[in-house]
C-alpha cells in the first residue's frame, strides 16, 4: 500500500493537518502536499479511468506531465474539471472527485471496452463512423455523447476574478532549478532586468531530491544562498507558481501565475497572465522522464522513477512497501537507494543493459540491492494495483525468467529535455544518439524581429543532465543572453557543480525488444487515450508514416497532457516500424501553451459586464429606466422601442410609429457618426470621398451623401452640412463613425498628403436628438431661442442657437418623411436637454421611438438603410441612386470601379417596393423564384428581399427588394419563398409608400 | 506577436495597438485607367515569402499610418518609414539588402 | 451651465488605489502645424505651456498641453474656458490651416491614484510602465482592454487616463476591478 514514512518529506508541514475529500470521503493531508501526494498518503492509488477504454488510472509522475491523475475539483462557481493532482496544492476544505467512470470509480461498466480493445483498434472511429449513416443517429451519437468527455462541465458561472499584467523585461529566466537560478544570477549580475519563474512551489527542481553539490556545499544550500541574492537585486523579478507557458514571436511570453489556487480563500485574482515582452529568453525548463513500454506499464502502481523518489523525498508518501526499479540508465538507481535508506524493500532494480556502470549502481550494490542487468519487465500483473512484475530477458520475446512481487514499479527510460518553449517559435532539435533524446540545436534557434535568435536553452533542458554543467550552462546562458540584451557588467564566475559519475544509457523503445503482439498491444504510450505500442504500429502498417498523421490517426499526445510521456515513445515506436531513423521521423509540433491553462486568465477582466465594452450615449440611463428593450449597433446599444407594462416589443414598435405620424417622437440620434472635415482643400477632398458634389454645397445647407469603396460599392451615406468656408460636418451611420473616419485619414495620410485638410471625430462631443412628427416645431417654437419656421429654417439648413437655454445646432433633416429636426447639444447637456424635450413635449404627445420605428418610417418612405438595402456588393446604380453620381466630377472613390462591365451589366438586381397580395410580412432575405433550376438542382432566382416590415401606418406588410429588371416590371407579381418552404406573392410596386408627394415634410 | 516602432511617434507599439492595412505602395487607378491597370490596382498583390512591404496604421496610439518592411517567412523587421512616400527610403533598402542580398518586389529592388 | 454633467457624475471607487472620475475639463482637439510659432505662442498663452516634445504632456491644475500626434496637440484649459479658447484660437491662426474642436464631452476623464496605481494600469495597457520607462511628464496612447485611451502621470502615484465618453462607464469598471482588494501585484 501507499502510505507516508516516518522520515522524509522536505515540503510537508507534518504539524499542520489538511483535511480533504476525495468522492466524499473524508481523508487528510498535511500541509505542502499536493493532492497527489495527500491521495498516495492515504492509500488511494486508484484515481481516475481512462478515456477510451476506462483502465483504472493512478497517478505515473509527480509533476506537470502527469497524464492520468485528473479529477473534478471544487463545487458549484468554484469548480474545474480536469486538475491534475500532481500540480494541484492540498488546502483545507479540499473536495474532489474522480471523472470518467460510470457507475463508480471502483466498478466502471466502460471498462467493458478495454476487453473490447481488439475490436477498438486505432483509428476505429475513422473506419467505422463512415458507415451507413442511420447508424450516427441510433447509435454512435448517443454512445458518444454518453462516454465522451473527460470531467464535466461546469454548470455555474465562475466567481473568480482574473487578470492580465503587462510587463517588460530585457530577460526572462523559465525554470527555477539550479540552471534557471544560475542563468537569472548571471543576467541579473550584468544589470538586466530579469524575470525567473518557475512553475511550482519550490526553487531548485530536481537538485533538492537528486542533492548534488554546488561549490562543495548540498545544491540546497547554494539554492537559499542564490534565492537571497536575487531577491535583494532590485532588477530580477522573482514569481514561484508562475509557469512560462508560451513563447511567441519578437520575444511575446505568456507566464501564467496561479495565485488562489493553493488558498482559494484569498481576496484577489485567481490567475494572472503575465503578456510579456522580453528582448532575451532562457528556457531552463529541465527534462521529463521517460516511461519504458512493458505491457501492463499502465497498472497503478507502476510510476516513473524519479516521480517515485519525490513523493518519498518531498513529500515522505511511499508509493509500496516493495518497489522493482526497471531502468536502462544509472538515474533510476538514485530510487532504489533513496527507497532502501528509507527503509522500504527494493526487491530488484532491473536493468536492461548488459553491463552498466556507475557509481551509483555501486552504491545500490552496497546497500544490497539485487541488481539484474540484461533483464526486462514481460508483464506487470495486477488490476487496479500491481501485484507482481515478470521478469525476462531484454533480448527475448518475453519468457518469463522469475515472477518478482512487488507493489510499486519504478520505470525510466531515460529523460528527454523539455524544448516546448524553445519550439513554440520555431526553435529546431537535434536528435543526440549517445543521450537518445532531442535536444535543442544552438545554431537553430526562433528568431526575432532583428534576425537574431531571441530564446537560449539552459542546463538539462539543453540536453545536459550533469550538475557540473547544468550550472555551467546556467550561469552562461543567463550572461549570454543579458549581453545580447544590452547589458554586460563584470560578473563573477559559474559556480561548480558536481553529482555522481554516470555510465551511458541505452535506449529501449520495446520491453523486450521482442515482444509479442499480445504484450505489445498491453504495453501503452498513452495513458490518458489508452494509445499502445501495437496502435502506433498498426498505423504505421496501414500507411500513416508522417508522424502528424499517425499522432492524429491514433490519438497519442492528443490528451490533456499533450504527450508529454508518450510523444518521445510514440515516435520511436513509429521510426522503428518504419524502419527509419528517429530523426528522419521527426517530432510533432510543439505548441503553446505548454500546459493547459484557465480560458477565464485568458479572458483576464472581459467577463460579466466586462466581456466587451459597451457604449452609451448620454441620454441612456433614461432608456434603460423607460423600457428600452436593446438592441447592438455595433458596440452602442440602441433601444429599439420602449416597452410599456402590457405591451409586447412589436405594440410597442407599432405605437411609437403612430405617435410619430400623428403627434410627435423623440430618437436619440447621438450615436450617429459626425466629422469635422475643414482646410483650404476639403471640398476637393469631400468630391472624392463621397459619389455627389459636396464642394458646392452653400454655407448652411445640407446635403444627403454617398460613399463608395475603391470597389464601387455602397459603404456608408449621411447627411453634410457646410459650416463656413473651409469646413464642413459628415454624418455618417451609428456603425461607420469610426470607420469613415479611418477611411478619410486613409486617403489623407497615404494618398493626397499634401492636401491641406484635417478630419477630427466629434462624435462623442455631441448628443444628437430627432424631433419628429407633425408638433416636431410646436414643440421647438415652444422651448424657445430660435427661429425655426419654414421660412428661416427650411428643409435640408441648419442654424445655431440658443435653444431652451441649450447651445444648439439645429439640422432640418428628415428620415421618416415627418417634418423633423435633428438637434445636436453637447454631450454633458445631452440628457439634460433629453428631459427638457420630454417635459415641454408633453402636451404635444411627445413619446420617444426606439430602432425599429425609425426603421419602419424610413421604410415607408422608401429610403435605404445601409446594411439592409447594401450588403457589401451592392453599387448605388442598383438602389436607383443615379441621381447621387455626380457626372461633373472627374473622379470620386468608386468612379471607376463602377465603369467595369459587372457594374454596368442591365441585368443587376434593382430595388423596387414589395407588397404582398395578402398583406402578410415576407420574411426578412427571402428569394424570389423563377422558371427552372440551375446547375446544382436548385431552383432558379430572380430577386430577394432587403427590408420587410409591417407598417402600423399602412396597416400591411411593406418591403423592398432586389428584383431582375424590377423597375421595368411594376405591378408584376412575384412569388417568394418562405421559411417553411411554401410560398407568399407579392406585388412590385414603387418603394415609396407613403406620402409620395412629401406633404408631411413640406409644412 | 510583432512589435513594430511607430515612427511618427516614437514608441515601440505592441501589435494589439496596431492595425495591419495591407501592401504598401499601391499607385492608384481611377477613371480613364484600363481594365487591367484598374482590375491589378484593386485586386493584384504580391504576397511574397519574404520581404514584404506593407501598410500599419498605429490605431490606438497615434493614429497615423506607417510603412513596415520585413520579412514574412521569419518575420524578422528590417525597418519602418513614413507614409508618406512612393517607395521605401534608400536606407530600409540597404538594410534589406544587407540581410537578404539580391531581394527584389515589384519594381523595386 | 448648470444642465452639463460628466459622464459619470464623480463616481469614486476607493481602496488602496482610488478611481475616480475627474468631471469635466476644458479639452480642445488642435491640429496644425506644430512647428508654426502662432500655434506656438496661443498654446503657450492658453495653458502656460511650451508645445511638449514627442509623447510628452505638461499639465499643471486645469491647464495642460499633451502631445497627440506630429500634428495635434491635446489643449486642456479650466472647464467653462473651452469656448474663450477657441476663440483665442481662431483669431490667433486667423489665416493659417488649422483645426481646433471643443472635445470636452468626448471624453471622460479619470484619475487613478494610490500605491500600485503603476500596475493598475499595466494590467489594461499593452505599455511598459516601469519606472524607468514611463515618467510623470509622459504621455502615452494605448488602449485600456478593449478601448483607446491616453494616460499620463501628474506624480508618482497618480495617472490620469482619458477615454471617450461612450465607454467611460467600461474604463472606470475596468480600472476599478483591476484596482480591487488584492490586486496589488507586486512588481513595480
Amino acid at each position: 500500500m501507499s502510505t507516508r514514512l516516518a522520515s522524509g518529506g522536505r515540503l510537508v508541514n507534518k504539524n499542520k493537518a489538511v483535511s480533504f475529500t476525495f468522492n466524499g470521503k473524508n481523508l487528510r493531508g498535511f500541509e505542502g502536499d499536493t493532492l497527489a501526494s495527500a491521495l498516495l498518503a492515504n492509500d488511494q492509488m486508484l484515481i481516475g479511468r481512462s478515456f477510451k477504454y476506462h483502465r483504472p488510472r493512478g497517478v505515473v509522475a509527480s509533476g506537470a506531465e502527469e497524464p492520468n491523475g485528473l479529477v473534478n475539483l471544487g463545487e458549484g462557481a468554484k469548480f474545474e474539471p480536469n486538475q491534475r493532482v500532481t500540480t494541484t496544492e492540498l488546502y483545507e476544505g479540499l473536495t474532489a472527485k474522480s471523472q470518467n467512470h460510470w457507475p463508480s470509480l471502483e466498478f466502471d461498466v466502460g471498462a467493458i471496452n478495454t476487453h473490447l480493445s481488439r475490436f477498438l483498434p486505432a483509428g476505429f472511429y475513422y473506419k467505422m463512423f463512415i458507415h451507413p449513416r442511420p447508424l450516427w443517429k441510433h447509435v454512435y451519437e448517443p454512445i458518444i455523447r454518453h462516454s465522451a468527455g473527460l470531467g464535466k462541465a461546469p454548470k455555474d458561472r465562475d466567481e473568480d476574478t482574473y487578470e492580465h499584467y503587462h510587463a517588460s523585461f530585457d530577460v526572462v529566466v523559465v525554470g527555477g532549478g539550479i540552471a534557471g537560478l544560475a542563468a537569472a544570477l548571471s543576467a541579473g549580475q550584468s544589470g538586466a532586468r530579469v524575470m525567473l519563474v518557475e512553475q511550482t512551489n519550490d526553487w531548485g527542481g530536481r537538485a533538492n531530491v537528486d542533492t548534488p553539490t554546488v561549490d562543495g556545499k548540498p545544491a540546497a544550500e547554494w539554492i537559499n544562498a542564490t534565492l537571497q541574492v536575487l531577491e535583494n537585486m532590485e532588477n530580477v523579478t522573482l514569481r514561484l507558481r508562475t509557469q512560462g507557458s508560451g513563447v511567441y514571436d519578437h520575444g511575446y511570453v505568456l507566464a501564467y501565475e496561479r495565485l488562489t489556487d493553493h488558498a482559494p480563500e484569498t481576496e484577489g485574482p485567481r490567475h494572472r497572465l503575465w503578456r510579456i515582452r522580453t528582448k532575451q529568453i532562457v528556457t531552463a525548463t529541465g527534462a521529463i522522464e521517460r516511461p519504458l513500454s512493458f505491457a501492463g506499464n499502465d497498472i497503478p502502481g507502476v510510476l516513473l522513477a524519479a516521480a517515485v523518489r519525490d513523493y518519498a523525498v518531498n513529500f515522505g508518501v511511499s508509493i509500496g512497501d516493495r518497489t522493482v526499479v526497471v531502468t536502462n540508465n544509472d538515474d533510476a538507481y538514485r530510487t532504489g537507494i533513496t527507497l532502501k535508506k528509507a527503509g522500504l524493500e527494493v526487491p530488484a532494480i532491473i536493468d536492461a543493459r548488459t553491463n552498466p556502470q556507475g557509481e551509483l549502481i555501486d552504491e545500490a550494490r552496497a546497500l544490497g540491492i539485487r541488481i539484474e542487468v540484461g533483464r526486462g519487465i514481460a508483464k506487470v500483473k495486477g488490476g487496479k494495483r500491481v501485484t507482481s512484475v515478470e521478469m525476462c530477458n531484454q533480448a527475448g520475446e518475453g519468457a518469463v525468467v522469475e515472477e518478482i512481487a512487488c507493489d510499486c514499479v519504478a520505470m525510466s527510460g531515460g529523460w528527454s529535455p523539455v524544448v516546448h518553449l524553445w519550439s513554440h517559435c520555431g526553435g529546431k532539435l537535434n536528435w543526440d544518439d549517445a543521450q537518445a533524446m532531442f535536444r535543442p540545436d544552438p545554431e537553430r534557434p526562433p528568431l526575432g524581429a532583428d534576425g537574431e535568435g531571441f530564446v537560449k536553452t539552459a542546463g538539462v533542458a539543453n540536453g545536459h543532465l550533469f550538475t557540473a554543467e547544468v550550472i555551467a550552462d546556467g550561469f552562461a546562458a543567463g550572461r549570454a543572453v543579458a549581453k545580447a540584451a544590452g547589458h554586460s557588467a563584470k560578473i563573477g564566475q559559474a559556480p561548480a557543480g558536481h553529482d555522481a559519475h554516470e555510465g551511458a544509457i541505452s535506449p529501449v523503445w520495446l520491453m523486450p525488444q521482442g515482444a509479442s503482439h499480445a504484450l505489445r498491444s498491453k504495453a501503452w504510450l498513452d495513458y490518458q487515450n489508452d494509445v499502445k505500442v501495437s496502435d502506433v504500429q498498426l498505423a504505421a502498417q496501414e500507411g500513416y508514416e508522417s508522424v502528424e498523421h499517425a499522432k492524429r490517426y491514433t490519438t497519442i499526445g492528443m490528451a490533456t497532457d499533450q504527450g508529454k510521456l508518450s510523444n518521445i515513445n510514440g515516435l520511436a515506436t513509429l521510426a522503428k516500424s518504419l524502419n527509419a531513423d528517429i530523426p528522419n521521423v521527426g517530432t510533432t509540433t510543439f505548441r503553446p501553451p505548454y500546459t493547459p491553462i484557465s480560458l477565464s486568465s485568458i479572458a483576464g477582466a472581459a467577463k460579466g459586464d466586462l466581456f466587451q465594452p459597451i457604449r452609451k450615449t448620454p441620454m441612456s440611463d433614461w432608456h434603460t429606466e423607460n423600457g428600452a428593450d436593446y438592441e447592438p449597433v455595433g458596440q452602442w446599444r440602441r433601444p429599439y422601442a420602449y416597452v410599456r407594462d402590457g405591451e409586447t416589443v412589436h405594440d410597442a414598435v407599432n405605437r411609437e410609429v403612430v405617435n410619430t405620424r400623428e403627434k410627435l417622437g423623440l430618437l436619440d440620434a447621438s450615436t450617429l457618426g459626425k466629422l469635422v472635415v475643414k482646410g483650404p482643400d476639403a471640398g476637393k477632398f469631400l468630391n472624392m470621398m463621397y459619389t455627389n458634389m459636396m464642394a458646392t454645397l452653400p454655407i448652411g445647407k445640407c446635403r444627403y451623401g454617398l460613399m463608395c469603396s475603391e470597389n464601387g460599392f455602397l459603404s456608408d451615406d449621411g447627411v453634410v452640412a457646410r459650416i463656413d468656408e473651409d469646413t464642413w460636418l459628415c454624418h455618417t451611420t451609428t456603425g461607420g463613425a469610426e470607420r469613415i473616419h479611418a477611411w478619410m485619414e486613409d486617403w489623407l495620410q497615404c494618398e493626397w498628403w499634401d492636401w491641406k485638410v484635417y478630419v477630427a471625430n466629434v462624435t462623442e462631443q455631441l448628443a444628437q436628438v430627432a424631433v419628429v412628427g407633425p408638433n416636431a416645431r410646436k414643440l421647438l417654437e415652444k422651448l424657445g431661442g430660435m427661429d425655426v419656421s419654414k421660412e428661416t429654417l427650411p428643409f435640408m439648413q441648419w442654424a445655431d442657437g440658443k435653444l431652451g437655454g441649450f447651445d444648439a445646432r439645429v439640422y432640418r433633416i428628415s428620415f421618416s418623411g415627418e417634418l423633423s429636426y435633428e438637434i445636436a447639444v453637447p454631450a454633458s447637456q445631452g440628457r439634460a436637454f433629453w428631459d427638457a424635450l420630454l417635459a415641454a413635449g408633453e402636451e404635444f404627445g411627445v413619446m420617444p421611438y426606439g430602432t425599429e420605428a425609425l426603421h419602419i418610417m424610413r421604410a415607408e418612405k422608401g429610403f435605404i438603410m445601409i446594411g439592409d438595402e447594401t450588403d457589401g456588393t451592392i453599387i448605388p446604380q442598383d438602389l436607383n441612386l443615379q441621381w447621387a453620381l455626380s457626372k461633373k466630377k472627374e473622379d470620386y472613390l468608386g468612379k471607376r470601379a463602377q465603369e467595369r462591365s459587372h457594374m454596368t451589366d442591365p441585368n443587376r438586381w434593382k430595388l423596387v417596393g414589395l407588397e404582398t397580395t395578402d398583406g402578410s410580412v415576407i420574411p426578412d432575405g427571402a428569394y424570389a423564384i423563377a422558371e427552372g433550376d440551375n446547375a446544382n438542382g436548385q431552383r432558379n432566382t430572380q430577386g430577394r428581399v432587403t427590408s420587410t416590415y409591417y407598417s402600423p401606418t399602412l396597416k400591411k406588410g411593406i418591403a423592398m427588394g432586389l428584383v431582375h429588371n424590377g423597375p421595368d416590371r411594376m405591378g408584376e407579381v412575384i412569388e417568394f419563398y418562405k421559411v417553411d418552404g411554401t410560398t407568399v406573392a407579392a406585388t412590385i410596386v414603387d418603394q415609396v409608400f407613403y406620402d409620395k408627394e412629401g406633404a408631411k415634410n413640406n409644412v | 506577436m510583432l512589435t513594430l516602432h511607430c515612427p511618427n511617434c516614437g514608441v515601440d507599439a505592441d501589435e494589439t495597438d496596431l492595425h495591419a492595412e495591407g501592401e504598401a505602395h499601391l499607385k492608384r487607378y481611377g477613371p480613364g485607367s484600363s481594365d487591367d491597370e484598374f482590375h491589378d490596382y484593386l485586386f493584384q498583390r504580391q504576397n511574397p515569402k519574404g520581404v514584404h512591404f506593407e501598410r500599419w496604421k498605429h490605431v490606438f496610439g497615434c493614429g497615423k499610418y506607417f510603412h513596415a518592411a520585413r520579412c514574412t517567412a521569419t518575420l524578422e523587421v528590417f525597418g519602418t518609414y513614413s507614409a508618406q512616400t512612393l517607395e521605401p527610403t534608400q536606407a530600409i533598402k540597404d538594410a534589406i539588402s544587407a540581410k537578404r542580398p539580391g531581394w527584389s518586389w515589384g519594381d523595386i529592388s | 451651465m448648470s444642465n452639463a454633467v460628466s459622464t459619470l457624475q464623480g463616481k469614486v471607487a476607493a481602496g488602496e488605489v482610488t478611481v475616480r472620475e475627474g468631471g469635466l475639463r476644458g479639452m480642445i482637439t488642435l491640429r496644425g502645424d506644430l512647428a508654426s510659432s502662432k500655434l506656438k505662442s496661443v498654446c503657450k498663452s492658453l495653458t502656460g505651456f511650451a508645445i511638449p516634445d514627442m509623447g510628452k504632456a505638461a499639465s499643471k491644475g486645469d491647464k495642460g498641453i499633451a502631445w497627440m500626434s506630429p500634428d495635434e496637440l491635446l489643449v486642456l484649459v479650466p472647464q467653462g474656458e473651452t469656448a474663450s479658447a477657441l476663440e483665442k484660437i481662431a483669431k490667433a491662426m486667423k489665416g493659417q490651416h488649422y483645426l481646433a474642436e471643443n472635445v470636452s464631452d468626448a471624453r471622460t476623464h479619470i484619475i487613478v491614484e494610490g500605491s500600485f496605481a503603476r500596475e493598475v494600469i499595466a494590467k489594461l495597457a499593452p505599455v511598459d510602465l516601469h519606472p524607468t520607462a514611463l515618467r510623470p511628464g509622459d504621455f502615452r496612447r494605448s488602449r485600456l482592454g478593449q478601448v483607446a485611451a491616453a494616460f499620463w502621470m501628474t506624480d508618482a502615484d497618480t495617472f490620469r487616463v482619458i477615454c471617450f465618453r461612450s465607454v467611460g462607464d467600461y474604463a472606470f469598471k475596468l480600472l476599478s476591478v483591476s484596482a480591487a482588494k488584492g490586486g496589488e501585484v507586486g512588481y513595480f
